[in-house]
């Protein structure tokens, strides 16, 4: 129900961001992920920063895939 | 700042003077210096081709070409799409009162630039100027002529199967610059559309193999599309392969953003080849050796005959439908 | 790591469907709510790679599917105000109303403009002065608090000249009514990512504990996807209802407080319609009573949109699993891709239009 994708916030000043995503650029309204620094993936929907990803969990669930994926083959 | 005003379209003196000091001087031949009613030309060799189209794109300009260089590539890469060498172009101009007359001079010198490099003459025109608001700043419209050679037999309804599909380069990249351009997203990017005439790149693929089968360029509706009317035209099944669309970076980016498809994106300098299996190698080679096609790429084949679909096989190893375009390929946020 | 390539991988994906087929030994049911998982889903062909034994229907979390034809129709006849512009999400433009759809209207020349986001739609208020901006407020609650940031802005701002027609809705009392539907039969229910971003996972708490029905929430690329289908598919076997979630790169057990705030700020719940569905009990966001300025249905004395579906359309029923399209009597002969009626076929990847598209019986 919603399109969301994870920009690189690479400015930022206030609660505004630049967020890039393959050379795209576009702004980026930081009030709901106020901590977000420049560097952070951001979830980006309509404009809006809605969470900054968390690489670590990331690493964890494609990790836990490939477990997964190992038992199979 | 100069202005065309309705004058210059009434067919006196104001209009004598836009044909002479515009577009005698830019799109300059004898068949057009000659100055008849209309242009008389040497009989050519074979068949021929003959197309129209007309172009109303806003904005004018864009990143990587304007209308005018549009409105040439168009009409030689219609007549390209037979196999034909084209050879003779007419441009009518619908000009909204208003409009700055060097705008137009850019537009009319990118035309006879490219002319100029698809080696095509501008042998007739037309002028005609509107009240504001009755037209959006400028349209043109191209027609043209070109010469198909004996043994090149080119046709929507000749894809058979086991015949390869191959795309000249990346997808999407006029109608993503287009909507980039149109700034209401608000979106900054590098993209600029792919506008350019193909009729070279035809003619060295013509030259390695002429049982070419289909060729299209991939315009409005994109890729998807053109796909569709090939499938239907030789009623066959095309099968596309996912992981191997060529798509730019940038153009992935906006459409991950927008919600957007690539396959309904338009192109502007980009072809779609049906060629026999035996041959796609040294039509690809000779594709990767011309300017446009140097990103060429097999995209898919004919699997069999049908009452005309479309699928491409996805990464997870399913296969959904290409449809046809539905109107216009709309930003989404869901 | 770009958090996209990764999780679109082939040769992880195919493992992971091996693995599902494995796991599925006998005939379940699992919805996916969310309308962008039933566009990835479509999209990737997915379910070409899933157990024949795993059914798996689409939920009406698709937000232009569900918003009523009144909704619509209010909207077109705002656009033919002289000095108003809409402003709206691309998605809006060709969902039907009785009066046609807005895309007919603009291309008629109503000043209908297309934005990405919500807060581009203040800044049009700020460049025409001497107009009303009313901005087509659609979305659950991953879009709600957005349009709420943009009210809050333009009163900040004080934009005069600003307004939402807010046609929003909230997920969980939609599951709540899907999963009390004893005909239904589902087994378990794939989370739409994105909201739970918002919202967190406690709202879902209620279908482990009250219905004993299995919840994951995943994100949308393929290995996501398949991922949060091998997950329920397993607690379902196992008997095991719990909520899961699958999407921890995004999702945080509380959500975004920040949004969740600003949401709560702006909007109150309300009684909304669902195309197809009904009325369901405080599943709707209105605007608070403080930001009547801003809230369009105010400003223009909008009346209460309730007329959900055209009375032929069966889309209801096959919204819910309980028919399928060529039940329906309107399917194909006055409903079209083209020409869609009901709102499975106004999205692409609707049950309607799927199966029109691909020829089912």
């Amino acid at each position: 129900m919603c399109i969301g994708v994870p920009l690189r916030l690479i400015e930022r000043k206030d609660f505004e961001g630049i967020g890039e995503i393959s050379g795209v650029k576009r702004k980026i309204t930081l009030m709901f992920v106020p901590e977000a620094k420049v560097g952070d993936y951001i979830l980006v929907h309509a404009g809006c920063g809605m969470q900054i990803i968390d690489e670590e969990a990331a690493m964890e669930t494609l990790e836990l895939l490939r477990i997964i994926s190992n038992e199979v083959s | 700042m100069e202005v065309i005003s309705i004058q210059h379209g009434s067919g006196g003196s104001l209009t004598a003077q836009l044909i002479k000091k515009l577009f005698y001087k830019y799109f300059e031949n004898p068949y057009l210096l000659e100055g008849h009613d209309s242009a008389r030309l040497p009989r050519p060799n074979g068949r021929l081709a003959f197309t129209t189209d007309s172009y109303v794109i806003s904005p004018l300009f864009f990143p990587g070409g304007n209308i005018g260089k549009l409105a040439v590539c168009g009409t030689v890469n219609d007549l390209s799409m037979s196999g034909a060498k084209p050879l003779y172009i007419s441009s009518s101009f619908i000009i909204e009162a208003g409009l700055s007359v060097k705008v137009l001079e850019e537009v009319v010198a990118a035309m006879a630039d490219a002319a100029k490099e698809a080696n095509v003459l501008i042998v007739a025109g037309d002028t005609k100027v509107v009240e504001r608001g009755a037209v959006d700043k400028l349209f043109i419209n191209t027609a043209g002529i070109g010469e198909i050679a004996d043994k090149v037999e080119i046709s929507g309804g000749r894809a058979a199967v086991g015949d390869v599909i191959i795309s000249s380069g990346t997808l999407g990249d006029h109608g993503m610059a287009i909507m980039v351009e149109r700034q209401q997203l608000q979106l900054e990017s590098q993209l600029v559309s792919d506008c350019a005439p193909l009729n070279s790149l035809v003619q060295d693929m013509l030259k390695v193999c002429p049982d070419i089968r289909v060729l299209r360029d991939p315009t409005r509706g994109g890729a998807a599309t053109a796909l569709n009317e090939i499938a239907t035209q030789s009623q066959v099944e095309i099968e596309l392969y996912e992981d191997e669309m060529p798509v730019k970076a940038e153009v992935r980016g906006v459409c991950e953003l927008l919600g957007l498809d690539p396959l309904y994106l338009a192109n502007e300098g980009k072809l779609l080849a049906v060629v026999p299996e035996e041959s796609a190698e040294v039509i690809l080679a000779a594709m990767k050796r011309n300017p446009y096609g140097r990103e060429s790429t097999v995209i898919g084949k004919v699997t069999k005959k049908s009452s005309g679909r479309v699928y491409i096989n996805t990464i997870v190893g399913g296969q959904r439908i290409v449809d046809v375009m539905v109107g216009d390929p709309l930003p989404r946020i869901c | 790591m770009k958090f996209l390539s990764e999780f679109r991988d082939p040769v992880l994906a195919k493992q992971l469907a091996a693995k599902l087929q494995k796991l599925a030994v006998r005939p379940i049911t699992i919805m996916e709510i969310c309308g962008t998982h039933t566009m990835a889903i479509a999209r990737g062909a997915i379910r070409d790679v899933l157990p024949k034994e795993l059914k798996l229907v689409s939920g009406p979390g698709c937000p232009v599917c569900v918003t009523p034809q009144g909704y619509v129709d209010e909207a077109i006849k705002l656009s033919r105000q002289k000095d108003v512009i809409i402003a709206t999400f691309g998605d809006m433009l060709r969902v039907p109303g009785s009066l046609g759809s807005l895309l007919n209207e603009k291309n008629q020349g109503n000043d209908i403009r297309i934005v990405y986001s919500p807060l581009d739609a203040t800044k049009i208020a700020l460049d025409n002065p001497n107009k009303q901006v009313v901005f087509l407020g659609i979305g659950f609650e991953t879009t709600a608090p957005i349009v709420g940031l943009a009210i809050l802005q333009a009163a900040q701002q004080g934009i005069n000249n600003y307004s939402v027609f807010s046609a929003h809705k909230v997920v969980p009392p939609a599951m709540q009514a899907l999963v009390a539907d004893a005909e239904l039969n589902i087994q378990g229910f794939l989370c739409p990512g994105h909201v739970s971003c918002v919202i967190g996972i406690e709202p879902y708490r209620f279908l482990a504990e009250q219905y004993r029905t299995p919840a994951v929430i995943a994100g949308f690329e393929p290995i996501d996807i398949l991922q949060g289908l091998l997950k329920l598919t397993e607690l379902i076997m196992e008997k095991s209802p719990q909520v899961v979630n699958n999407y921890s790169r995004v999702v945080q057990q509380d959500g975004n407080p920040n949004a969740l705030a600003v949401m709560e700020q702006v909007f109150i719940k309300s009684h909304s319609a669902w195309r197809g569905i009904g009325v369901i009990t405080e599943s709707g966001l209105a605007i608070r009573p403080q930001y009547a300025k801003y809230d369009a249905r105010f400003v223009f004395s909008l009346p209460h949109v309730d007329r959900e579906m055209p009375s032929a359309c069966n889309c209801g029923d096959i919204l819910q699993g309980k028919k399928t399209p060529p039940d329906c009597p309107l399917f194909r002969k006055l409903c079209t891709p083209e020409n869609p009626i009901g709102a499975c076929m106004v999205s692409g990847e609707g049950t309607c239009a799927a199966y029109y598209k691909y020829d089912l019986e």
